[in-house]
């Protein structure tokens, strides 16, 4: 088990390292720099803002810098937010973005696998039929456009939430973007749960438990739900893809001070240091993500911690 | 191959969700396409005496103006021309950049295909849409290379699948056989292995287009992907979200389109995997 866990630590870290030097790469091969104005800056000015920020320096020895840096959590002054560094910036919004998040996939996982054993135990019934076409519904309608419908029903019509805006501790104003944010992730829980229930409910060791008279809870509790939840577990990674993705439109709209926005305004601006560091939090999240997921591959398919 | 094409097109037509969401989108593009020949007014015009007007059959603006008075239900269609056009384009073209990807992979296997493999997993280490968006401030934001940066990444999905179709197609018979007749590899994988993964690769060709256009809505919205005066409905959404309190119908007109579109898609490709018989993963 442990031995299987650092097999796949070992290969996490050299694909984290492969993303920060594409994109650290990708970012120095774009024409333009951070420090492009209108007008020309006099030449004096712009070579030592440059020498400032390392700029004058080969490529080669900036990359080196920055991979030391970041080692140490330092992913170095951002380029347009004068005074701030990078790590101010990300440390500020991070832990919104985080409650944002986690909020989501919470609801996405205990609203979507009930329902999906529900549509699987009433298969091909209407409440089986119901709930997989608001699947599909989920699926297919993008944050962007639910979240501002909803703000215009529940906050500007009913006057029952904020359309948007913050404050720290208020469970109101998440209410409305964490539902926008889990929907898509929520409604492909559902579906994934329907599928990989109906076949588990088809097994025998399924009838064997009714065959022995215990009720319908415990069969499916206790016997069921843990085979079942295999694709669930493997479809977590997308899903917290498919979140942080969201949040960045979400954020936006709800008007929420988290780190989302600073990826657009990065790129906006060229402010490579800030694309950067989002960008490896953004892929050390999903990559840690990746590992708790192989984790609870080995909880639920003992299979997968006996293989060699 | 008629007879397989044949039945799943009477399965395809036994769906009746299906079948309506083919209509709605030939509904959809014929109206996009034909839009500005039935509609007195275009996209660019400034109606001063109709700002932000509301929707209306007695005005001679169907689904109202924006902020600016310019008439919605043509900047919708041309939007929507916009995104369909985007939607298409970059398909193709992961499509193509996936499905060769897939088959070289798959067909050659061993190592190469590890490698190959490799890169896949390293792409799919962070959100397709971060790439999109380094790539977007890299080539600068012009509609033509919008096309390019989405359908380059766009593609890693089809690879795996046709990949994996590959794997177990080189192992058959009549792949033996080209190989004893002295066919290459280049020739035996355009002819015997893509014509084979034919199935999975409409149906997931048909489940790209609507993320594709999901992507570049996402883009334009964040100010990232069209720009003014051009519009997608991502851009128009946008403005959409900062008039929907005076002017809901600016949301309401290109949000419910994207929606019906994503969905109608989305129920095509369902109904197509169905038809198809093609298992995920």
């Amino acid at each position: 088990m442990t031995r299987y866990f650092f097999t796949r630590l070992a290969g996490a870290i050299p694909t984290l390292f492969i993303i920060i030097t594409f994109s650290f790469f990708l970012m120095r091969a774009a024409p333009g720099g951070p420090f492009d104005r209108e007008q020309a800056l006099p030449p004096e000015i712009a070579a030592n803002i440059q020498s400032a920020y390392g700029l004058d320096q080969p490529v080669w020895v900036q990359y080196g810098r920055y991979l030391r840096a970041v080692l140490h959590g330092d992913f170095g002054p951002s380029f347009k937010y004068q005074d701030f560094t990078v790590t101010e910036l990300i440390g500020q919004g991070f832990p919104i973005t985080l409650q944002l998040g986690l909020l989501a996939l919470a609801l996405a996982l205990f609203l979507g696998v009930p329902l999906g054993t529900f549509a699987a135990l009433h298969h091909n019934s209407a409440a089986d039929f119901a709930t997989m076409s608001l699947a599909v519904l989920g699926i297919a309608i993008p944050a962007f456009v639910v979240l501002p419908f909803l703000g215009l029903l529940f906050g500007v019509h009913l006057h029952w939430l904020p359309v948007a805006g913050w404050e720290p501790g208020s469970i109101k104003h998440l209410v409305l973007p964490v539902f926008a944010l889990a929907l898509p992730p929520l409604a492909y829980v559902a579906r994934l749960t329907r599928g990989s229930m109906l076949e588990v409910l088809r097994s025998h060791y399924i009838r064997t438990a009714f065959a022995k008279g215990l009720p319908l809870r415990t069969v499916i509790v206790r016997h069921a739900l843990r085979p079942a939840l295999t694709p669930v577990a493997s479809y977590l990674v997308p899903a917290a893809a498919s979140i942080l993705t969201g949040s960045l439109v979400v954020e936006s709209i709800a008007g929420l001070p988290g780190i989302g926005r600073y990826l657009v305004q990065g790129a906006i601006n060229r402010d490579y240091t800030l694309v950067l560091g989002m960008v490896i939090i953004y892929s050390t999240l999903l990559i840690g993500m990746g590992l708790l997921v192989d984790l609870l591959y080995a909880w639920l398919d003992p299979r997968v911690r006996f293989a060699k | 191959m008629r007879g397989f094409a044949g039945g799943a097109l009477e399965r395809l037509r036994a769906n009746p969700a299906a079948v309506l969401a083919l209509g709605v989108i030939f509904a959809v593009v014929v109206t996009a396409l034909l839009g500005p020949w039935l509609n007195p007014n275009d996209t660019h015009t400034i109606d001063w005496l109709h700002v932000a007007a509301r929707p209306g059959l007695q005005s001679a603006h169907w689904f109202g103006t924006d902020r600016l008075g310019r008439d919605l239900y043509a900047r919708t269609l041309a939007g929507a021309r916009v995104s369909m056009a985007i939607g298409l384009v970059a398909s193709i073209l992961s499509v193509v950049v996936g499905v060769s990807y897939g088959a070289i992979s798959g067909y050659l296997g061993g190592r190469i295909d590890q490698a190959m493999m490799r890169v896949i997993e390293i792409f799919s280490g962070l959100p397709l849409i971060f790439f999109v968006i380094l790539l977007t401030v890299i080539f600068g934001r012009s509609e033509s290379l919008l096309f390019i940066s989405i359908g380059a990444v766009g593609w890693l999905t089809m690879a795996r699948i046709v990949r994996g179709q590959a794997l177990s197609i080189r192992r058959q018979d009549f792949i033996a056989a080209a190989v004893a007749s002295g066919a290459g590899a280049g020739r035996i994988i355009a002819r015997h292995v893509v014509p084979n993964v034919i199935g999975p690769v409409i149906v997931y060709a048909t489940l790209t287009v609507p993320q594709i256009m999901l992507f570049e809505s996402f883009l334009s919205f964040l100010g990232l992907g069209i720009q003014e005066p051009g519009a997608s409905l991502g851009t128009l959404i946008a403005e959409g979200v900062g008039e929907m309190e005076a002017a809901p119908w600016m949301l309401a007109v290109p949000g419910s389109l994207l929606a019906v579109l994503l969905l109608c898609l989305n129920i095509l490709g369902d109904g197509l995997r169905d038809a198809l018989d093609v298992r995920e993963g």
